[in-house]
């Protein structure tokens, strides 16, 4: 029943709860085979839940969802298991396990799900972690590296089994320019050499606009809108604009209660002197 | 100014019981399911190429058993010198002093050993795996398994429960060894009793029934211990101190499981 046979993901009216609060409010959304997809949205609009939802990390409240073509409801243990395989996570922050070296947390996925040998495990590692350009590094635990280098490290343990699909969360967020830039033509390369589809969330506009092929943006559990770059840049819809020319949410709210946000003060007209 | 009325005191104190109640059959159930699924691991997991690793239950093994010989080993040789102290003054009373290797034999193996062993684990090693699963929560490093088709408590939770359950008893052992030899060197120096007497008096009196006694309690307690840990680490909300509150919790509630499983058990043993 695939929409499109080249869909890897499809997701369809997707409403989720944190207790009782509703956080995505109905999201539909497609991912075309080798496409990147950026979901860009201000902070708190549902950009992690979306993607974790997609990572099957939560249990949805209503709606579907299909991933590389099979419903995610009505999958066996062992489908799921192999769905997973196909899938490369890299977290917000990272997520390394803290008791293993750098080379042991890209090595895991390996390990666990393939019967290579040592050596060439090894020789994998070392190949994903130059591509972060963490080459070398692969002795060190997670505690010795930078926020940065927790990032790229992450990185090279999401793409290690070559997955199909990919999600980054913030990958580039406390990166230097230089570095942000190269993990952008990492992403580019990925895409054009291995035909990976790409979920990317982030919050750089210059990131954005260099990788994608289509934006997906997030207000308040809605998408206000899905499109090619050119598309979201000349959107004539107010809270695009907003949102990508970092206009704070509400331009005519008054002194007093600009204030009182900021300082969680009530402020009367006495206050003022 | 809101003014609690006695009703209302009444009403909130029960509402509270209610609800850590709920909240206490809630994680026990939780337990009960992570045994399920560590036995469904252990025995189905080769079968989806997902084994429990001998490398990691060997790693935990080292952490749990070894790691805690020397500590063990002078905690259970204070307490098998005290019982001989207190043993040989007591007795001294009605001059029967030479008999003390019984009450000595029955306390060590049955009682003291698994008991201290337990309550040792529980703050070293329980604590531990509450901190450690509770860090991997927060840190979503839990999520990262999940994503990456790596079961959890296969890959968590099952080697630390296995290494539990083999070294504790172990342990006991150890101890008994270790308790009975102290309270031994006591004996020897107070009494004048030879050390070879001594065991031979030891040997006489414990049955296998006394030794399986504390060893099936050794591993009623390691299940236990790991159990609450687990329960307790997964449970984690929040930071840092949500990690802090889960270590303290499930040492308390190891240490209060061992000491009532401990008495029910005598009771029951007894019968
Ligand atoms: N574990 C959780 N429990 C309860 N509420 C949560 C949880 N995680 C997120 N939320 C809520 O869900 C909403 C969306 O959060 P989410 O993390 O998806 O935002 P985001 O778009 O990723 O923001 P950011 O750009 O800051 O990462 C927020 O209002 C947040 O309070
Ligand atoms: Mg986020």
């Amino acid at each position: 029943m695939n929409k499109h046979a080249n869909n890897v993901i499809e997701v369809e009216d997707l409403v989720t709860h944190y207790g009782d609060r509703e956080i995505l409010k109905g999201v539909t959304l497609d991912v075309h085979d080798g496409e990147i997809m950026v979901i860009m949205g201000g902070s708190g609009s549902g950009k992690s839940t979306l993607l974790r939802h997609l990572m099957a990390l939560e249990t949805k409240t209503s709606g579907t969802m299909r991933i590389l073509g099979q419903d995610i409801d009505n999958l066996t243990q062992r489908d799921f298991f192999d769905l997973r395989k196909k899938i490369g996570v890299a977290f917000q922050g990272g997520a390394l396990f803290s008791s293993m070296t750098v080379g042991e947390n890209v090595m895991l996925p390996l390990y666990e799900h393939t019967d290579l040998d040592q050596m060439t495990m090894e020789i994998m590692i070392r190949m994903k972690l130059e591509v972060v350009e963490l080459g070398g590094f692969e002795d060190l635990k997670p505690s010795e590296l930078s926020g940065g280098m927790i990032k790229r490290a992450a990185f090279a343990r999401a793409i290690v089994m070559d997955p199909k699909i990919l999600f980054c969360d913030e990958p580039s967020a406390g990166l230097d320019p230089v570095v942000a830039s190269a993990l952008d033509d990492l992403i580019l390369l990925l895409r054009d050499a291995m035909q990976m589809s790409i979920v990317v969330v982030t919050h750089e506009l210059e990131s954005a606009f260099k990788i994608a092929d289509r934006i997906t943006v997030l207000d308040k559990g809605h998408i206000l809108m899905v499109g090619t770059v050119d598309e979201v840049k000349n959107s004539t819809n107010e809270r695009v604009y907003n949102l990508l020319n970092r206009v704070p949410e509400d331009e005519n709210m008054d002194m007093d209660e600009y204030l009182q946000r900021l300082t969680g003060v009530e402020v009367k007209e006495e206050t003022i002197l | 100014m809101y003014e609690p009325s006695p009703q209302n005191a009444f009403i909130k104190f029960c509402e509270r019981v209610g609800r850590t109640t709920v909240s206490g059959v809630e994680e026990i159930g939780h337990g009960g399911v992570l045994i399920g699924e560590s036995f469904y691991w252990l025995i189905y997991g080769p079968r989806v190429k997902q084994p429990v690793r001998l490398g990691a239950i060997f790693q935990q093994m080292m952490e749990v058993g070894i790691h805690a010989m020397p500590i063990i080993a002078l905690l259970v040789a204070s307490i098998g010198a005290m019982l001989a102290i207190q043993g040989i003054h007591t007795l001294r009373i009605f001059g029967a002093e030479s008999r003390v290797t019984i009450g000595i034999a029955f306390s060590v193996v049955r009682e003291f050993a698994p008991l201290i062993i337990g309550i040792v684990i529980a703050g070293r090693s329980g604590s531990a795996l509450a901190a450690r699963i509770g860090t991997m929560k927060i840190n979503q490093e839990i999520d990262a398994l999940k994503v990456m088709g790596v079961n959890p408590v296969r890959f968590l939770v099952v080697p630390s429960l296995i290494a539990m359950v083999i070294m504790v008893p172990m342990l006991t052992i150890f101890g008994d060894i270790v308790g009975l030899v102290a309270a031994g060197l006591y004996v020897n120096a107070d009494l004048g009793i030879s050390m070879a007497a001594f065991f031979h008096d030891v040997v006489d009196i414990l049955t296998i029934d006394d030794i399986m006694h504390g060893l099936t309690k050794s591993f009623l307690f390691a299940i236990l211990i790991a159990v609450i840990g687990v329960v307790n680490g997964a449970g984690v909300e929040g930071g840092a101190d949500g990690v802090g509150k889960a270590t303290t919790r499930s040492v308390v509630q190891a240490i209060s499981a061992i000491v009532m499983t401990d008495m029910v058990f005598a009771f029951v043993a007894t019968r």
